[in-house]
């Protein structure tokens, strides 16, 4: 079990308001991320959570009973800290049988509970080494097996894998992943990496200013982003945003398309610029395009596209891809294929590449 | 090139280090050797350093003529009662002040250092007739209580200094592991800050084994810690150096043989957080 629903949370430090009222429910299971920039108030979110932080007003109810007011030791849930927070003084076989032994288990249930998940986490070899003594990845598993030994109602990560290097982070990735398919139990993490969330999540909640701006799948707020905000944070390299004239004639006040969704081309195309930037990955080409009248723009070719710097290139964003927002920043309903489709046909046979 | 500067510069460091060094250690080390001498050799002109009959007299003399063993006892009780009872009320001041800091934490702390800028012969009346009312003069207890508050902002200071470098996080961690306040103190934040907490339990006894003013003027005889033991060398029928060299000896002896043990426990205590 664990479900975990706010209700009209807010927080305020002083006069500064972090999270206005706030409404969420996070189903029994479900790996849920909340993600957002710097400063979002996504990780006082899960703070308030855990217990660590007190709500200045509303309900936190963990397994439909009413958590506001229950110590973090109480709530039944487990975190996973950004820098890993171990027990310096204490073995990693005492790390993770601190939860157990706070707990009153006996010794032989928690030996038992301390060998399994150090089983789990390939970390048999170095039970009897103290933190200090371990690497980031090691470490990072420890404070893992310290969650898990407790058997909690849900877990809460906060940035778990933003201490480690790229190679390693892809690696906690998918065990993280394979821990929550195995375990099936709620997981609440937070993070400011997109592609973490995107790749981990069963629902991304996507805060700013400690307002969730959209709530849903990782491709539900790719393809159909509710706002200017979150069209521009989920998707990397990020979505292109066209103002003006160009927006004007799809009916909008701004236009996105994303850099996958740029055709390329050197014979023609709705928009023309010259490329400022090539970067060739070989699995994917990104080009900086100036295009003329419409700004920087980025497409992503799947292979070697072969341009280079001052190339003169078309851009067409692919029918149905468009996405439009209004002056607030709103996302326009019915985004549509057929203003798309017809902007790109209007494009093709009028490219405008000497504006 | 560099390297012959820097030899030449550790050369000058390391002579200015020992000089400083012996002058400081000078007076201590003239006391032990008047101490060996007779009361004639001690006030001769120009004094011997070394040449001069060692005797043991005035040893003998200082323990037969006083107690020893009572004024020390004293002292141990005093220094270590007051500092154990020090550490009790100052581990969870300090652990609140760092961990959960108010808009007023700082003014606090200051305040209470400030306390230590108040020179003690200014509330020495108001707390010798409160000591008196209450029947607490001459008494260990008395003086227990009087250099408990005497050393508390001190202790609290050391302490939150210590405690601050410890990160939140994990005493989070402990929390969201279920550990109650009583087991976050004694399972998760006082093994972190044994070193912290020893050079502080160190310095404070020995601030306390020296302390000279309260314990002179609020034990007579019962609760006389060893700085009375030495000041009663210094009597009306005039000063007699090589008793009081031996007494003063006997004095420090121990806490000076405590320091020297405990000499790297306590210079890492005093520059804990100096260096990252």
């Amino acid at each position: 079990m664990g479900e975990i629903v706010l209700k009209g949370v807010t927080k305020s430090f002083g006069a500064v308001s972090v999270i206005p009222p706030l409404d969420l429910t996070i189903a029994n299971g479900e790996f849920v991320v909340f993600v957002g920039p710097s400063g979002c108030g996504k990780s006082t979110l899960l703070r308030l959570i855990a217990g660590l932080e007190d709500v200045s007003s509303g309900v936190i109810e963990i397994d439909g009973k009413d958590a506001t007011a229950i110590p973090p030791a109480h709530r039944g849930l487990a975190m996973v800290f950004q820098s890993y927070a171990l027990y310096p003084h204490m073995t990693v076989r005492n790390n993770i049988a601190f939860p157990l032994k706070m707990a009153r288990l006996d010794k032989a249930t928690i030996d038992r509970k301390v060998e399994a998940a150090a089983g789990v986490l390939n970390l048999t070899p170095y039970l009897d080494r103290r933190p200090g003594q371990l690497s980031g990845g090691q470490r990072q598993r420890v404070a893992i097996g310290r969650a898990i030994v407790r058997e909690p109602a849900a877990f809460l990560f906060d940035e778990p894998l933003s201490n480690l290097d790229a190679a390693l982070r892809v690696n906690m990735r998918i065990e993280i992943s394979e821990l929550h398919s195995s375990l099936a139990t709620t997981m609440i993490y937070v993070t400011h990496d997109q592609v973490e969330a995107m790749t981990m999540a069963d629902k991304i909640v996507v805060l700013n200013a400690g307002r969730i701006e959209q709530v849903g799948s990782p491709l539900e707020l790719y393809s159909r982003p509710r706002n200017r905000f979150v069209a521009g944070f989920i998707g990397s390299p990020r979505m292109n945003f066209i103002d003006g004239t160009a927006a004007g004639e799809d009916g909008a006040a701004t236009i996105g398309v994303r850099p996958e969704h740029l055709a390329l081309s050197t014979t023609g195309g709705r928009w023309c610029g010259t490329v400022t930037v090539s970067e060739h990955l070989g699995s994917d080409t990104f080009v900086y395009v100036q295009a003329d009248g419409v700004g920087t723009l980025v497409a992503r070719a799947g292979g070697e596209f072969p341009v280079h710097h001052g190339d003169r290139v078309w851009l067409t964003p692919q029918p149905g891809k468009l996405h439009r927002f209004d002056a607030e920043g709103m996302a326009i309903a019915g985004t549509g294929q057929d203003r798309a489709g017809a902007a790109a046909a209007v494009g093709a046979s009028n490219p405008r590449g000497s504006e | 090139m560099a390297r012959a500067v820097s030899t030449r510069r550790k050369l000058v460091v390391t002579v200015v280090a020992w000089t400083v060094g012996l002058l400081i250690f000078f007076p201590i080390l003239w006391t032990a050797l008047t101490s060996f001498k007779t009361e004639a050799e001690a006030i001769a002109s120009p004094p011997s350093f070394l040449a001069f009959d060692w005797t043991l007299a005035n040893y003998a003399e200082v323990q037969s003529r006083s107690d020893y063993f009572r004024h020390f006892l004293n002292s141990v009780i005093i220094s270590v009662g007051s500092t154990l009872i020090g550490l009790l009320v100052a581990v969870p001041a300090a652990w609140s002040m760092a961990f959960v800091p108010g808009r007023r934490t700082k003014d606090v702390l200051m305040w209470m250092l400030s306390t230590k800028m108040l020179p003690p012969v200014g509330v020495l009346i108001p707390i010798y007739l409160l000591f008196r009312d209450a029947g607490l003069l001459d008494s260990r207890i008395g003086l227990v209580i009087v250099l408990t508050l005497i050393n508390l902002p001190i202790i609290v200071w050391m302490l939150f200094t210590y405690f601050r470098e410890i990160p939140a996080e994990i005493l989070e961690a402990a929390r969201m592991d279920g550990a109650d306040f009583k087991s976050e103190i004694l399972h998760v934040l006082l093994p972190m800050a044994v070193p912290g907490i020893a050079s502080t339990l160190l310095l404070n006894v020995i601030l306390a084994w020296n302390e000279a003013f309260w314990t002179l003027n609020l034990s007579a005889s019962q609760s006389a810690p060893l700085t009375a033991f030495i000041a009663g060398y210094s009597s009306p029928e005039g000063l007699f150096y090589a008793k009081l060299s031996a007494a003063s000896t006997m004095a420090v002896a121990p806490i000076l043989i405590l320091g020297w043990f405990s000499q790297k426990q306590l210079v890492r205590g005093l520059t804990f957080g100096a260096v990252k």
